[in-house]
């Protein structure tokens, strides 16, 4: 009952519970400006932010320090630091949402088949998910990604379809205890097809936990994401992505620190914002937790 | 009733023998059971816990989990069709549109995620071809028809929001609303207080003289039973041991065990030190006794009870009894 209660309740009393930890709700912040920033840029709205255009060289200006002029300091071409990792937040948050979105559909369909339905269909599913889980997954990615060849949207699909099985356990645990309960039985005592059941009356039921984990991994996705552009794999230059502005920033590092430490702090806020974000949801949603601190 | 019994019954159940099949061994959790519906009339099947009643009553709707559980024989007729030979397909269709099923526990019987109003609706279009804002009228109508005050609000409240009795009489407002010939009620009142029960049972038997349709009460009440039903079914051990019309059972009861459960009663006019039980416990369905299935704790067993199973014996008209010494019962 306790649980029912907490997110039917409503809303209010989870949105109370959720300010109350006042690192999630700078974090929230973050991720909001994060958003708006990735999408003035996005659609040609940059100039609101920076005066300058993310490819725009001027060779004489390379590698100068952070200055009035130039915030974050220059590259080697003397691209602005700034509006290269302003225009970065695109490539990190459309990775980490696109491929979150693909694991989160592999994984609630995963999960949810192998819950509901038991016995030999389970058994395999979750054989395969233990098999998948065995790969390291980087090098897994890594491996296709180099296969394939590089490209933005080929990353998001390989990060989509190598961190599903996390959502599937947890899929699958809710279904077992779910496909329990006696309004399961009463659907079905209904005429309600076995389809329905799982989608439109037990799997709402499951969703909580699983926004929860989708924000802990938006935060590792981006993470993959930054660490693929960094080794090449991922957006290719001349796009900026944190990532590939590392790489280029690496060999300068003695004489140009600007140029891995902003883009490095990009990341870590970014990530750290989604990962205190999405504990608090944890927490606000399970009511085991509340009132605890 | 007699003019009732001229009428052809609406389900009938023959020989119907329901097995759970597990790594101990085989549960017999139904052994031929037999009984029939007649429109418009509430039979109360009795018995105490793990004697097979809900099993009997899932096997209606086939919602047996299989595997474990298969029906092994028996044929279930409903309408003039046999249902253990229906596909899934055709029993989504009967399912809640023809045989509808209200369960024990209001509280979770209900999806906590969607309002009662969605739940009720949905059973609606399942079955019957209507617009949206059309279910949604006949939604309030039905909640309307089971006595929920303000049915237009209560319609978008969420279970939790509902109190024990309410939650029921939603549940019944869904099982009603394709109109079903038989309503197969699964202890609809264990879980309420005895207040909210009276309502609650007055509620359906209200509703089955209005909507004339058929209802099959599961109970171990005897309470209830005398209140509501029109003819009884005993069952123990996944056997039909007693059945029959109400006043033939409650007057001349032929059997030991119903007979037991009936002192086990507490009687308002009589000062007892202690409450009459049945001595011993139910059977493990795993290791039936021999013979009569009931004589370890019957205090009338003779010899024969222990090594041959009785078969129903007809008391009179509609009156059977599975007792070797049913003569001597009341």
């Amino acid at each position: 009952m306790g649980s029912e209660r907490s997110y039917k309740q409503g809303s209010k009393s989870f949105w109370i519970y959720f300010k109350k930890n006042r690192l999630a709700m700078i974090g929230l912040v973050i991720i909001i400006i994060m958003f708006i920033i990735a999408g003035l840029t996005r659609f040609g709205l940059g100039i609101i932010l920076t005066p300058y255009d993310p490819g725009q060289t001027n060779v004489s200006l390379k590698l100068s320090p952070p200055s009035f002029k130039h915030y974050l300091g220059t590259d080697h071409l003397g691209r602005d630091l700034y509006t290269r990792i302003l225009y970065g937040s695109q490539i990190s948050l459309s990775v980490g949402f696109v491929a979150v979105a693909i694991s989160i559909l592999i994984g609630i369909l995963v999960g949810s088949i192998s819950g509901y339905y038991g016995g030999w269909v389970d058994s395999l599913l979750m054989r395969f998910v233990d098999i998948m889980l065995c790969f390291p997954s980087f090098f897994l990615i890594l491996t296709i990604v180099a296969l394939l060849g590089p490209s933005l949207f080929k990353v998001m699909l390989v990060i989509g379809i190598t961190s599903w099985m996390g959502t599937a356990r947890f899929v699958r645990a809710e279904f077992l205890s779910l496909r329990e309960r006696d309004f399961v039985q009463a659907a079905r005592a209904l005429g309600v097809k076995d389809s329905r059941i799982m989608f439109r009356h037990i799997l709402p039921n499951a969703l909580a936990p699983v926004f929860v984990t989708a924000t802990l991994d938006v935060a590792s996705a981006i993470l993959v994401e930054a660490g693929l552009s960094f080794l090449g794999f991922g957006a290719q230059p001349p796009t900026p992505s944190w990532g590939n502005i590392l790489t280029e920033g690496r060999t300068y590092i003695f004489d140009a620190w600007w140029l891995t430490v902003f883009p490095g702090f990009a990341i870590l806020i970014t990530v750290l914002s989604f990962n205190l974000v999405g504990e608090a949801l944890r927490d606000a949603l399970d009511p085991r937790l509340r009132g605890i601190r | 009733m007699n003019n009732e019994r001229l009428k052809n019954p609406i389900l009938e159940v023959r020989s119907l023998s329901v097995y759970f099949s597990t790594e101990e061994g085989i549960i017999k959790a139904v052994e031929d059971v037999s009984f029939e519906i007649y429109p418009s009339e509430i039979l109360c099947l009795v018995g105490e816990s793990g004697c097979g009643k809900s099993v009997t009553a899932l096997s209606i709707l086939k919602l047996i989990p299989s595997p474990p559980g298969e029906i092994i024989s028996g044929r279930i007729i409903f309408n003039g069709r046999d249902i253990t030979k229906l596909s899934e397909k055709e029993m989504e269709k009967i399912r809640g549109n023809e045989i509808s099923m209200i369960f024990q526990e209001p509280m979770t019987s209900l999806n906590p995620v969607f309002t009662i109003g969605d739940q009720i609706i949905e059973a609606i279009e399942l079955h019957q071809r209507l617009k949206r804002n059309e279910a949604r009228k006949k939604a309030i109508e039905i909640l309307g028809k089971v006595k929920i005050p303000l049915p237009d609000k209560r319609i978008d409240d969420y279970p939790h929001q509902l109190s024990g009795g309410m939650r029921q009489r939603a549940m019944i407002a869904m099982a009603l609303s394709c109109e079903p010939k038989l309503l197969i009620a699964d202890e609809p009142t264990t879980a309420l207080d005895v207040t909210i029960q009276a309502q609650v049972l007055s509620l359906l038997k209200e509703i089955q003289s209005e909507m004339d349709m058929a209802i099959m009460l599961i109970t171990h009440d005897l309470g209830i039973v005398s209140e509501i039903a029109d003819r009884v079914a005993v069952m123990y051990g996944g056997r039909l041991v007693e059945t029959g019309p109400i006043d033939d059972i409650f007057n001349h009861t032929s059997h030991p065990y119903t007979k037991g459960l009936l002192d086990s009663i507490p009687k308002i006019e009589e000062k007892i030190k202690r409450l009459n039980a049945i001595p011993g416990q139910v059977p493990n369905p795993m290791d039936l006794p021999q013979g009569c299935k009931f004589h370890p704790r019957c205090s009338m067993a003779v010899e024969e009870c222990r090594n041959i199973e009785p078969q129903l014996f007809k008391v009179n008209g509609n009156h059977f009894s599975r007792c070797f010494r049913w003569k001597d019962c009341c």
